[in-house]
């Protein structure tokens, strides 16, 4: 199929940026939608242009480094998928496509389709994690956790830190990767002693790093790669009330 | 010539880590303060390394090139982690799991290192689950485990398809609290470019900042690499696209020995490559063969729906030829069935290069339920990629390159040939002998990192308290950053007309083709002599379009491309001098009547070590006899 694309290009943090037009002809559908600018960055090389950056690594939806905004969608129009993941089947002949880096305070623009997403890895740092030092550990089997625990904690450990929850939330606020950490841990029996220091904590970081508050749209779960449920701003909201 | 000491520590076998951590040197707090350790890579064995050298006082530095810690590739390991805890009573124990890696490794492998990873697996599955990290649990709250290739005891902790995303957000999450107590510094979005030595010894590390392309310098008492492996070299391979072997080959070059470069695991079940831009392929975990039946057509060039291939007419090639085992026999031996059968004009698919991966039988006798439990998120990704669903039809899997067994190096210490300089996880060679059973990298990178370094690296730093700080103003530091600089412009300068995805595209063809999962004399000649005119080309016609001083994604692959291109020279070496097969190295020339691998134990039991003799010079072969005082080298048989 043969597309349109329009994507934002912008030299470094403090340039000024804007969209360029490239044309894509023969695109396969059944490449990935990285693959595409792949393709693209390799015309773009050969013709000794600028290719255009944008940050992805594993290509299998987990590692969480990719991530745009593609027709005003976080990861593009189809549920449940990383920008990796994303196949060109779901594009039609003719389209004009739009991609676009996260937009978020928090996030400021590195390169193109590049953002800065440390903010989040600072929010972790404040809180998100089981004090314990290696080799105090008790033998793995000794403490029962319940199944239905266990699978919801995991449910929320899953998420993969790629910022598309705050480029989805109007008021770019981190609440559902915040609450996803924040439920992993709550909901172990391994993760209950320090539940509340840790949701005083990591709220205050999040606070900090600058994003937003939350207004209960759900935007963020509608566009979560890993479908991360709402449900955890809730049990977020009770683990912060009881820390104060 | 340095002679090779593996320091292994006398005694039963069964002693010998706990009698070494007796004898190894202390340091007190107040000396580890001033002790400064530089860490390069974040993945599992890196980010446990980190904290729990952080956890002891440490002043440890941790580089990345991501742009977070959370991203390095261990991320991807999808189905589980071995340990001996033997919870189903099924006959497993530390012993029975040292037996199977070495058994699994085809006797190439060190005994004593070995039988301290599986002792050490179980302090590691304690860690991970006091940490937070959900594994899967039975309905009475204790975890679930599973089988994995090679082994017929079910000892492998999951959390679904996702093990290695769970492992590495906890080492993360100690790693985060070591950050937040000032113990540990983070450099995400750096690149090691150098290794620097002062006096014979590792003192720190040149790295370039990706967004800046600023070249600093860093400075150390130590340095460990947990870089992970290089089997991105394929260009198409399971490995997350950026991962590359330069800080190893930096290290290989400034004099830390190299072992077995050609061992390296082809993985049998990953989604076939559908468009010629693709150069990741994704892999299907191995514990899909706990459930999945692995078969071909009967007939050449059956172009029927699966489906509406009768049972009487399918080819469970596995089952067939390795009844004991079945389809859970090791990824050498799988990847190999897979291949021959497609070779031999049985594949499926268009390119007739795939086999089917079939779950009816299980959804039949367990219900779609029971199988979602287990496999959900892979049946999903698999669905997204290739739009057919494998709850209703088979997977289509072929081979791909995936995890390097060979690597630096190391003592029994983990320290490589350099004094001072460390490799952990998949960057050294040490545990998994010619080929890795499922489920033992996160294993090793995690045992490495937790509980091994943390209490081998003391041994070497005792020695190191009265030194201050290092310096990187010096004449060492100062030639590093010059050299790196001067490579840098070089890359920069060619303006010639191709890109460096089209060399690297063309580089991994030769690999595949002649280093792949079947090698010969012959074609390994060959493909010296094909590389030799790539590299040539490379350095000749190659364009790096934008400039140094900025984030350029153009020059990281180069860099990374061209040092690609001497290890690819060094693991054709390793892989013509090996005239034998074992595990996933198999020479064409030496296969029993029925095709499997034909081991060679009185020239070839020994670990290939390969030390670096200078520009366009062939390497020096080194050898580490490899001694079996427990086990009896026997054949290596799933049948």
């Amino acid at each position: 199929m043969n597309l349109t694309l329009k994507i934002w290009r912008q030299k470094n943090a403090k340039a000024k940026g804007g969209f360029v037009t490239y044309k894509m002809e023969n695109v396969s559908p059944a490449m990935s939608f990285l693959e595409m600018l792949d393709a693209l960055n390799e015309k773009l090389a050969k013709e000794n242009r600028d290719p255009v950056a944008f940050d992805h690594d594993c290509r299998e939806g987990i590692c969480g480094s990719c991530g745009m905004y593609i027709n005003g969608h976080p990861h593009g129009p189809v549920p449940a998928i990383t920008t990796c993941h994303l196949p060109m089947r779901y594009f039609s002949d003719g389209d004009t496509i739009r991609v676009e880096p996260w937009r978020a305070k928090a996030f400021p623009v590195v390169k193109d389709l590049i953002v800065d997403r440390s903010a989040f890895d600072k929010i972790q740092c404040e809180g998100g994690f089981i004090s314990l030092d290696t080799g105090s550990a008790p033998d793995a089997g000794s403490i029962p956790v319940r199944k239905r625990d266990a699978d919801t904690s995991f449910d929320a450990a899953i998420c993969i830190g790629c910022g598309a929850c705050v480029a989805a939330c109007k008021n770019a606020s981190a609440m559902l990767f915040v609450s996803a950490r924040i439920s992993q841990y709550a909901l172990l029996p391994q993760g209950r002693t320090e539940a509340r220091e840790r949701a005083g904590a990591m709220v205050a970081g999040m606070d900090e790093a600058g994003f937003g508050s939350c207004s209960n749209t759900g935007a963020c779960e509608a566009e979560c790669p890993k479908e991360i449920k709402l449900t955890n701003i809730a049990r977020l909201n009770r683990e912060y009330y009881k820390a104060y | 010539m340095k002679k090779l000491d593996s320091k292994i520590p006398d005694g039963p076998l069964a002693q010998k880590w706990t009698k070494y951590k007796a004898s190894s040197r202390l340091i007190s707090p107040a000396n580890k303060r001033k002790l400064e350790i530089i860490i390069v890579g974040t993945g599992l064995s890196g980010a446990s390394a980190a904290s729990a050298l952080g956890e002891q006082g440490y002043s440890v530095s941790s580089f990345c090139y991501q742009d977070s810690p959370r991203r390095a590739h261990s991320v991807a390991a999808q189905g589980g982690i071995n340990a001996a805890k033997n919870y189903r009573n099924d006959g497993d124990s530390v012993y029975r799991l040292f037996t199977d890696m070495i058994k699994g490794g085809d006797f190439r492998s060190r005994e004593a290192n070995v039988y301290r990873a599986a002792e050490v697996s179980n302090q590691v599955i304690d860690h991970f689950t006091a940490i937070g990290v959900p594994f899967a649990r039975d309905y009475g709250g204790t975890p679930e485990t599973r089988s994995f290739g090679g082994v017929q005891v079910s000892r492998t902790f999951y959390a679904k398809g996702q093990t290695g995303q769970q492992c590495l957000l906890g080492s993360y999450s100690s790693l985060n609290r070591q950050i937040k107590k000032g113990n540990v510094k983070m450099f995400p979005r750096r690149e090691m470019l150098d290794l620097v030595l002062v006096d014979g010894k590792a003192r720190g590390i040149i790295t370039r900042n990706l967004i800046t392309g600023e070249i600093e310098r860093h400075g150390a008492h130590a340095v460990v690499l947990a870089t992970g492996g290089y089997g991105t070299i394929y260009y198409l391979s399971t490995l997350a696209v950026n991962s590359n072997a330069s800080a190893a080959l930096k290290a290989f070059k400034k004099g830390a020995f190299f072992a077995n470069p050609a061992f390296i695991q082809i993985h049998p079940t990953c989604i076939p490559q559908l468009n010629e831009f693709q150069k990741k392929l994704t892999l299907m975990s191995e514990s899909l063969r706990n459930d999945g039946r692995v078969w071909v057509p009967l007939k050449k060039d059956d172009k029927r729906q699966p489906g509406d291939i009768p049972e009487g007419e399918r080819d469970y090639f596995l089952e067939r030829r390795y009844p004991a085992f079945g389809n859970l026999v090791p990824r050498d031996v799988a990847s190999r069935a897979v291949k021959e059968r497609c070779d031999a004009g049985y594949g499926v698919g268009e390119a007739k290069l795939a086999v089917y991966l079939d779950f009816r039988d299980a959804i039949e006798k367990q219900g779609r339920k029971a199988i979602e439990d287990k496999y959900a998120n892979l049946f999903r990704m698999y669905e997204t990629i290739t739009g057919s669903d494998p709850y209703k039809e088979p997977m289509s899997i072929y081979p791909a390159g995936h995890y390097t067994m060979g690597g630096l190096w190391v003592d029994y210490e983990l320290m490589t040939t350099i004094p001072g300089l460390y490799a952990i996880g998949e960057s050294n060679f040490s545990d998994h002998g010619a080929n890795r059973l499922g489920a033992g990298s996160l294993m090793q990178a995690a045992g490495d990192g937790y509980f091994i370094l943390p209490n081998t690296i003391n041994n070497y730093l005792a020695d190191e308290i009265q030194r201050p700080k290092t310096s990187t103003d010096t004449p060492e530091f100062e030639e590093a950053e010059r050299a790196v600089t001067e490579r840098i412009n070089k890359l920069m300068s060619i303006r010639g007309k191709q890109t460096v995805t089209s060399f690297h595209r063309r580089l991994g063809k030769i690999m595949w083709d002649h280093v792949g999962i079947i090698r010969n004399g012959k074609g390994l000649e060959k493909a010296l002599e094909m590389l030799e005119e790539l590299e040539d080309e490379f350095w000749k016609d190659l364009n790096v379009t934008g400039s140094t001083d900025e984030l350029n994604q153009e020059l990281e692959k180069a860099g990374r491309l061209a040092d690609f291109f001497e290890l690819a020279r060094l693991m054709v070496a390793d892989a013509l001098n090996r005239r034998e097969s074992c595990g996933a190295h198999f020479r064409e020339e030496y296969q029993t009547p029925d095709g499997e691998a034909l081991r060679n134990d009185e020239e070839f039991a020994h670990v290939a070590v390969w030390e670096y003799a200078g520009k366009n010079k062939a390497a020096l072969l080194h050898r580490e006899l490899l001694i079996f005082k427990e086990l009896e080298m026997n054949v290596r048989s799933y049948v």
